[in-house]
């Protein structure tokens, strides 16, 4: 995989702070938006810092619109505050002691605008993203889907060439979420240059984000489209992540014996060895007796033991051999009035089944 | 096995009095309030016996016979001249304590605090030492420049900046260091170099340490005695400040001293009352 | 709170005065039968500093048991704190003004001489000034040091002046005769007027300027015990050993004349 085009963001450098190592090589071209993904601790925060100048690599490079931010062979470093880059916090850092109208004029001030101009700058992003009437209240007085408004601004109107996003929605109650992020959505399409967000969310992933880059132990372990990622997760974690059923199991022809138990029958005939199962929850069917006569190739008993409502249907927990994750409809639930506790059958067709070697599938 | 629970008995008006404290204690528990009157008492009873035993009745005629306009005047002046100093120079100082190391820091930092223990006689004695007229830099403003310093307003300045910066520094660093750096770090991402982010992001977050420390170095040096009457001398007008007027006017005339006393503590409740609610409140906007 | 450190201090020597006298004593009463054997306090004034010292080591070798401590500081201040209640045995002051204070306040009865003193001129030993007479004084371009108006070394001063018929512009009035001499000491003024014993005492430190006899004052220094001692046999004790040949013998060789 070629880091893509040179009028984007290039970086292909490893950060180490402390005891803890970054290795990355990855390209988002101008316009796009590109997710990064990761548990804690997998290096999002310092990878997200290294390419605002808040950190130097240890070795390699950055360069953003063809022009060098950052390369340890040669020595050159641009600072922070030299680039042209466009930072939203996770817990926004407004600036508590100025108003929205002064926080969102902080950057085209700071940059030498006169205190005028910079104002109506300000004014001009205000109006963009709603938030003229709020231009003279102090952070305290907001809103988290406001505050969030006014970080996003505030880091617009410094005119950055790379936005970069760090958990924007995160702060937010469920709620407000839904709104804020189809708002986000149309703002970052707005925003021509590349854009990088970092999220936990994998909605938000897959709404916001044209590429999806996961990050683990400081190293990316899988990256493409977000339909594609969620499809073929490579790991445990991006499988949770998604909401996939992901199994580990020993494949024998179109049989696939699991490793936590159970296995599955698939409709590939070709699979021998180490394998991946993985199947979506929405390719599960759940009856409350064990359906006859099906077309089903893999049917087994399981027992609820959590339901989660999501946006538009109803995630179950399901504890079996294997175990599983269940979407059906509210009314569903209602109809077989499921309850933590209840017996269920589960039942998934053989080419629902997608199996994939061991060692990870990456992506053309 | 649920134990008995004793239910106390709140009257109505009671549970209107807690809700109305929202939380706030009630009343104080005696291990505490017992050593909190102590220490009010040995507060409030000096200050009690000025107030009782003032002359209250010829107050303007006692004053009149001192040196209490002039000395007044000089301790106010050279105090607010000692903590405009101590801003200038105090706060980028604590800033370097507080957010860089290099090697020798900390024996920095300790020199840094060493007025705050020094005896203020021994303060002054140093003070000669270093530039009275054959002091280690006086001998050089003397011979190269005709200054001199002592027995001049700028010895007492000198005296009070001395004793009294290391209170602004303390109270600045500390507030540095536990001040959130992301904002700072917010700011050099929207394009502001750090002498901007010192002045526009870090100096208004610490406001109201800045001023607590301001406060406390104004105090400090209107109260100074030691090092002043030391290595500034005495002379009405020039270099007699209040604190000395006092002295000396305890030995001629009590009820002068007390009149002199009742003037500087009438200043500076003025000062601390005006400034409290901004400034005393401490710490660092969040 | 600083603002507050002179009444404070004020309040903590004479609690530490008072501390002091009364740490080690076992004897509450007043009276002629308590046992010679205790602690007694000394105001003295701070040109005794040196000889009063002495003369305490030597009444406390010839009185075994008791001690003698001192405070030492100027004339009026002390007197000052002993018509305040402060809690001394015995007041040897620099004039007989501040001993009069103290006795018409009750505080002490009977004070007698022991001691008189002349002034000098003290100057740094390099003389930055080239003082030779204290009609030197008078030029505005000598930076001279004084004690304050009000304390003993100041009347006297200004009485030297009246005899010479200067006026003197002081650059600083300190608060005793001992910090005008650590002014010349230390060169930060060409001259400073203390007394003749204050020449002595500081050896090699300064040097002095003598001052004629017509233009020169004296001080007489009386001593007495304190009305409110807790050991009256004890101060008596002591005022008489200060006038004693012995206590003479230690003042005439620092430098003071006979009352």
């Amino acid at each position: 995989m070629t880091p893509g085009a040179s009028d984007g963001l290039v970086v292909d450098a490893e950060v180490r702070r402390g005891s803890f190592s970054l290795t990355v090589s990855l390209a988002a071209a101008a316009g796009q938006v590109l997710g990064l993904l990761g548990p804690n601790g997998a290096g999002k925060s310092t990878l997200l810092a290294a390419m605002a100048g808040l950190t130097p690599v240890s070795s390699g490079r950055i360069t953003l619109a063809g022009q060098v931010m950052d390369d340890a062979a040669a020595g050159t470093f641009v600072e922070a505050s030299q680039r042209p880059v466009g930072f939203v916090f996770q817990n926004y850092r407004l600036f508590p002691h100025l108003t929205v109208a002064e926080n969102v004029a902080f950057s085209p001030r700071a940059r030498g605008m006169g205190r005028q101009a910079a104002r109506s700058a300000a004014g001009h992003w205000l109006n963009r993203l709603g938030l003229t009437d709020l231009a003279q209240r102090k952070p305290d007085q907001l809103s988290g889907g406001q505050a969030q408004r006014v970080a996003l601004a505030r880091a617009l109107a410094g005119q950055p060439a790379l936005l970069l996003l760090d958990e924007p929605l995160s702060a937010l109650d469920a709620g407000t979420r839904l709104d804020v992020r189809a708002e986000l959505k149309q703002h970052l399409a707005e925003f021509t240059g590349p854009c990088v967000l970092v999220t936990h969310d994998p909605l938000e992933a897959l709404v916001l984000a044209d590429q999806l880059v996961v990050l683990e132990a400081g190293r990316i372990v899988q990256r493409g489209t977000p339909e594609h990622v969620a499809r073929q997760p490579a790991t445990e974690y991006v499988a949770k992540l998604v909401g996939l059923n992901l199994y580990a199991g020993h494949a024998n022809g179109s049989r696939i014996a699991l490793k936590a138990g159970g296995g599955f029958v698939a409709a590939s005939q070709e699979l021998h060895g180490e394998v991946l199962v993985a199947v979506r929850p929405s390719a599960i069917v759940v009856s409350n007796q064990h359906p006859q006569q099906s077309s089903a190739r893999n049917i087994w008993p399981a027992r609820l033991t959590g339901l989660t409502l999501l946006a538009d249907r109803v995630r179950l927990d399901l504890e079996g051999q294997p175990s599983a994750l269940a979407d059906i409809t509210p009314a569903a639930v209602a109809e077989l009035s499921l309850s933590p506790g209840s017996q269920v059958w589960l039942a998934v067709k053989a080419t629902e089944v997608a199996v994939y070697p061991r060692a990870g599938g990456q992506p053309d | 096995m649920v134990t008995r629970i004793a239910p106390s008995h709140l009257t109505a008006r009671a549970r209107a009095r807690r809700s109305a404290w929202s939380g706030a204690p009630r009343s104080v528990p005696p291990p505490l309030l017992v050593p909190a009157l102590i220490a009010v008492a040995f507060l409030v009873l000096p200050l009690a016996g000025l107030l009782i035993r003032a002359p209250w009745r010829h107050l303007a005629a006692t004053l009149s016979g001192t040196d209490a306009t002039q000395a007044l005047i000089l301790s106010l002046w050279t105090a607010t001249v000692t903590t405009g100093i101590s801003l200038v120079i105090g706060v980028p100082l604590a800033w370097v304590l507080a957010r860089t190391t290099f090697p020798g820091q900390r024996l920095l930092r300790a020199l840094v605090t060493l007025p705050l223990v020094l005896p203020p006689v021994v303060g002054g004695v140093a003070l000669l030492l270093a530039f009275s007229r054959v002091g280690l830099i006086g001998q050089y403003l003397d011979s190269w420049f005709g200054l001199t310093i002592p027995f001049t307003p700028l010895a007492v300045v000198l005296a009070q900046t001395f004793v009294a910066m290391p209170f602004l520094i303390i109270t600045v660093e500390g507030a540095l260091r536990s001040a959130d750096q992301g904002f700072e770090e917010a700011a050099a991402t929207l394009g502001a170099k750090r002498m901007t982010v010192f002045r526009r992001v870090t100096v208004p977050l610490i406001a109201p340490s800045l001023g607590a420390g301001a406060v406390l170095c104004w105090a400090r040096a209107l109260g100074e005695f030691g090092a002043t009457i030391t290595f500034a001398g005495s002379f009405p007008g020039q270099t007699e400040t209040m604190p000395i007027a006092v002295y000396y006017a305890l030995e001629n005339d009590p009820d002068a001293a007390i009149a002199l006393s009742l003037v500087l503590l009438l200043v500076s409740v003025v000062v601390l009352v005006s400034l409290r609610d901004r400034w005393l409140r401490g710490g660092s906007v969040q | 709170m600083r603002r507050f450190a002179v009444i404070a201090a004020g309040l903590v020597a004479v609690a530490a005065a008072g501390c002091s006298s009364s740490s080690s004593s076992s004897t509450p009463s007043a009276s002629s039968s308590a046992p010679a054997s205790g602690t007694i306090t000394v105001f003295a004034a701070a040109s005794l500093t040196e000889t009063f010292t002495q003369l305490g080591k030597q009444f406390e070798a010839a009185h075994k048991g008791d001690t003698v401590k001192f405070s030492f500081g100027p004339s009026s201040g002390l007197e000052a704190q002993i018509t305040s209640g402060a809690p001394a045995d015995v007041f040897a002051s620099a004039s007989p003004t501040n001993m009069q204070g103290v006795v018409s306040a009750g505080d002490a009865s009977n004070p007698r001489n022991f001691a008189k003193n002349t002034m000098e001129v003290a100057v740094p030993p390099s003389n930055p000034a080239s003082v030779t007479s204290v009609n030197n004084l008078a030029k505005k371009s000598v930076k001279v040091a004084l004690c304050q108006p009000q304390v003993p070394c100041g009347k006297v001063a200004a009485e030297v002046f009246k005899n010479a018929g200067i006026t003197v512009k002081p650059v600083t009035l300190q608060p005793d005769v001992k910090s005008v001499l650590t002014q010349v000491e230390t060169n930060n003024v060409d001259a400073g007027m203390v007394y003749v014993t204050d020449v002595m005492a500081a050896g090699s430190k300064v040097k002095g300027v003598t001052i004629s006899a017509s233009d020169n004052a004296s001080t007489l220094y009386p001593i007495a015990a304190l009305a409110h001692s807790t050991h009256e046999s004890i101060a008596q004790a002591f005022v008489a050993y200060v006038l004693s040949p012995a206590g003479q013998q230690v003042l005439t060789a620092a430098g003071f004349q006979s009352p």
